[in-house]
């Protein structure tokens, strides 16, 4: 046993691919796994929720004034009630009890008719993006809402709008929108599914006593961790596949940059998460281990990976974390290639860190791995 | 170096403070058959894995094919055929599919018909295609053996390897080992079961990680100074009762209808015989069997403790 050898690694993968088709609770799993996630996200940021809670705030009502609110009450989206003072809405946003404090400033009448378009200023409760994206994406249409009337000299001059809204997105200020947590849901699917997988692969051979055959053979170490990931690896790019055609057919998500180098990227992504799996596999006594080691890894990367929280946003130090992670860069590369249409170029950046992480965590992988019983 | 195909020297393994292999010096001639017997956690299984480097020895040396079981355990591992004593194949593969794992492992050219002619040898040829994990106990026991020898190994390190199968194919098994043996194959195996022992060239009897005895199994029972006396007659199960605690009997036995009675000391044991009162019983002396012999050496190494 000189080295690596193919032969050696063929025996090893068919015997790793035979074994992955006859499970088939892992296969249903994995199938079932994102459609499952996508679902229940998709229906909580598909919603189109109406009548949300919104405050007003207005000293005495102008004719103008009076027409807009009527035309947001129009939209459906907004549920207004007056507040009596800029505190009390700022307690009901606090609370969750208004997701949206509308501030028309003084003398509003005078300033449009005067064309001096003032802003109308609408705090927005943005910690749920999804739930207000519609409402303030309708602000949008009523911006015509004032030109029946005003003065008909003014209707004439349509180049220069009457007002303007402001809308002011609090506590989310990068307003993560629907197309955004696409992305996002795409990385961690195929961190769950991929990653846990291979958590178990060595651990379970060590359990059943197939291990100390295996050892007694002469393979290598690294022959036995590659057939280990790469079953998995075309399981991942399944699952990709399902995951896009899903979001593009349910969620009208785009795909503006190159498809193949959305999967060539993808890829990667997946060899880093059965990297790591397989290295808690390799270090863990038992798959109950394993999978705690698995566990712990997945909060981190997901709350410091600019899915939950602005990566901008973070200190430094979470910062520093967060770039160590595959899924933070998954997450940059998927976002810029679905969304901005990124290419080649864009994405290297986050691309090579990825590769390093799995060759260095691989390499770990092979070194602890023992290739005596003690 | 030497000829010995097993040549180790005070190989020693301790498991936290317990010394489970301590001292263990053994040579193994070319196409030798050496059985390997000892009480339970005598340290059998532990000194099979240190021989294929499974194990690494806390101090010790020693040679495997002519290569260093420290520095050389990979290139020892191409070239033995290890069974474990716990069932240790795929279980969601199939007869075939295990054995072509091992087939492709060692990088055999000429595996399909390797693989036909060991299950045919085996008697697997109805199982071919069943998950090794529905198969019978001994059946299992049975695709581990073809797997241990289909890439013609020079040296059969086998740990109880015939545990649970049926006479025939214990004694097919055993016919194909000593075909090997014929052949240049050398092997050493781990057994509980005296025929096995009867078979082998060789016996090695372990105690505490020690060989305590070895030779071949007449020279064991001629130089074990055991007396053996057998009784027929009416009764023979209550005057095995009465035997057992007798002074001067270290074994009383029943098989059958026949009473079977060992001692090292030939006059306490007579004395014990004639004193017996009992129902009329023919007593003649035979030769001791391994048996007797591992029993005494079984019962040498509680009183101590
Ligand atoms: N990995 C291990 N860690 C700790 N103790 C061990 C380990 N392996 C074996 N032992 C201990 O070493 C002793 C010898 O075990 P071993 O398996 O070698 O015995 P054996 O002769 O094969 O017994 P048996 O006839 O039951 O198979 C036992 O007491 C066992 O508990
Ligand atoms: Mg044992």
């Amino acid at each position: 046993m000189n080295g690596f050898s193919f032969n050696r690694l063929r025996a090893l993968l068919r015997k790793e691919w035979i074994q992955v088709r006859r499970d088939p609770t892992t296969l249903r799993m994995i199938v079932a796994l994102p459609i499952m996630q996508l679902l229940l996200f998709g229906f909580a940021i598909n919603g189109n929720p109406k009548n949300l809670p919104t405050g007003l705030l207005i000293a005495e009502p102008s004719q103008y004034e009076r027409t807009l609110v009527t035309a947001m009450r129009n939209t459906g989206y907004y549920d207004i009630r007056l507040l009596s003072s800029e505190a009390e809405g700022e307690k009901g946003l606090a609370a969750g009890d208004l997701l949206f404090v509308i501030n028309f400033p003084a003398n509003f009448d005078r300033s449009v008719d005067r064309g001096d378009a003032p802003s109308i200023l609408v705090d927005a409760d943005a910690t749920d993006p999804s739930a207000i994206g519609n409402a303030t994406a309708a602000l949008g249409q009523i911006a015509t809402a004032l030109n029946r009337d005003l003065p008909s000299m003014r209707q004439t001059q349509t180049a220069a709008p009457a007002f303007q809204f402001q809308v002011h997105a609090r506590y989310n200020p990068e307003q993560l929108t629907v197309l955004n947590i696409v992305p996002g849901l795409i990385c961690m699917v195929l961190t769950m599914s991929t990653m846990f997988i291979t958590t178990l692969s060595i651990t379970r051979e060590r359990e059943r006593g197939t291990m100390e055959n295996l050892m007694a053979m002469p393979v290598r170490p690294i022959e036995i961790m590659l057939a280990k990931i790469a079953p998995y690896i075309v399981i991942g790019y399944l699952q990709v596949a399902l995951i896009l055609v899903f979001s593009a057919v349910v969620f009208q998500l785009p795909i503006r940059g190159s498809l193949p180098l959305l999967m060539l990227a993808l890829g990667v992504f997946i060899a880093s998460n059965l990297a790591l799996g397989l290295t808690f596999s390799t270090i863990a006594a038992n798959q109950m281990q394993a999978q705690q080691l698995a566990q712990f890894t997945l909060m981190p990367s997901f709350l410091l990976s600019g899915f939950f929280f602005p990566f901008r946003g973070m200190p430094t130090w979470a910062q520093w974390i967060g770039e160590i992670f595959p899924t933070t860069h998954a997450m940059r590369i998927v976002r810029g290639m679905l969304l901005k249409g990124n290419g080649v170029y864009d994405i290297l950046p986050d691309l090579w860190p990825i590769a390093l992480f799995t060759v260095v965590i691989l390499g770990v992988a092979v070194w602890f791995y023992r290739s005596t019983l003690d | 170096m030497t000829d010995y195909v097993i040549d180790v020297h005070d190989l020693c393994k301790s498991f936290g403070a317990r010394r489970v292999v301590d001292g263990f010096t053994l040579q193994v001639a070319a196409s030798e058959i050496c059985g390997f017997l000892g009480a339970n956690g005598s340290g059998k299984t532990t000194t099979i894995r240190l021989l294929c480097g499974l194990l690494v020895p806390d101090s010790g040396s020693g040679t495997c094919l002519g290569l260093d079981i420290l520095r050389e355990a990979p290139k020892i591992r191409q070239q033995i055929g290890y069974m474990t004593q716990r069932f240790s194949f795929y279980e969601d593969l199939t007869v075939v599919e295990n054995l072509e794992l091992v087939a492709g492992v060692y990088e055999m050219t000429d595996s399909g018909a390797a693989i036909d002619d060991i299950i045919a040898r085996m008697g697997l040829g109805d199982y071919r295609s069943d998950l090794a994990g529905h198969l019978s106990g001994g059946w299992k026991q049975r695709l581990a053996l073809a797997a241990c020898v289909l890439h013609r190994p020079k040296l059969l390190l086998l740990d109880e390897p015939t545990a649970g199968v049926d006479v025939k194919a214990r004694r097919e098994f055993w016919d194909l080992i000593h075909d090997m043996a014929g052949e240049g194959l050398t092997v050493l195996v781990s057994t509980h079961y005296m025929d096995e022992a009867e078979r082998c060239k060789r016996l090695v009897y372990l105690a505490d990680g020690r060989i305590v005895v070895e030779g071949t199994a007449d020279t064991l029972t001629r130089e074990s100074g055991i007396v053996t006396f057998e009784a027929t007659g009416e009764d023979v199960d209550s005057a095995a009762r009465q035997l057992r605690h007798a002074p001067g009997v270290e074994a009383a036995t029943v098989f059958g209808r026949v009473l079977h009675v060992a001692s090292t000391e030939r006059s306490g044991l007579e004395q014990a015989i004639h004193t017996y009162k009992g129902g009329a019983l023919t007593w003649r002396e035979v030769e001791p069997n391994l048996e007797d012999v591992f029993i005494h050496q079984l019962a040498a190494r509680e009183q101590p403790k």
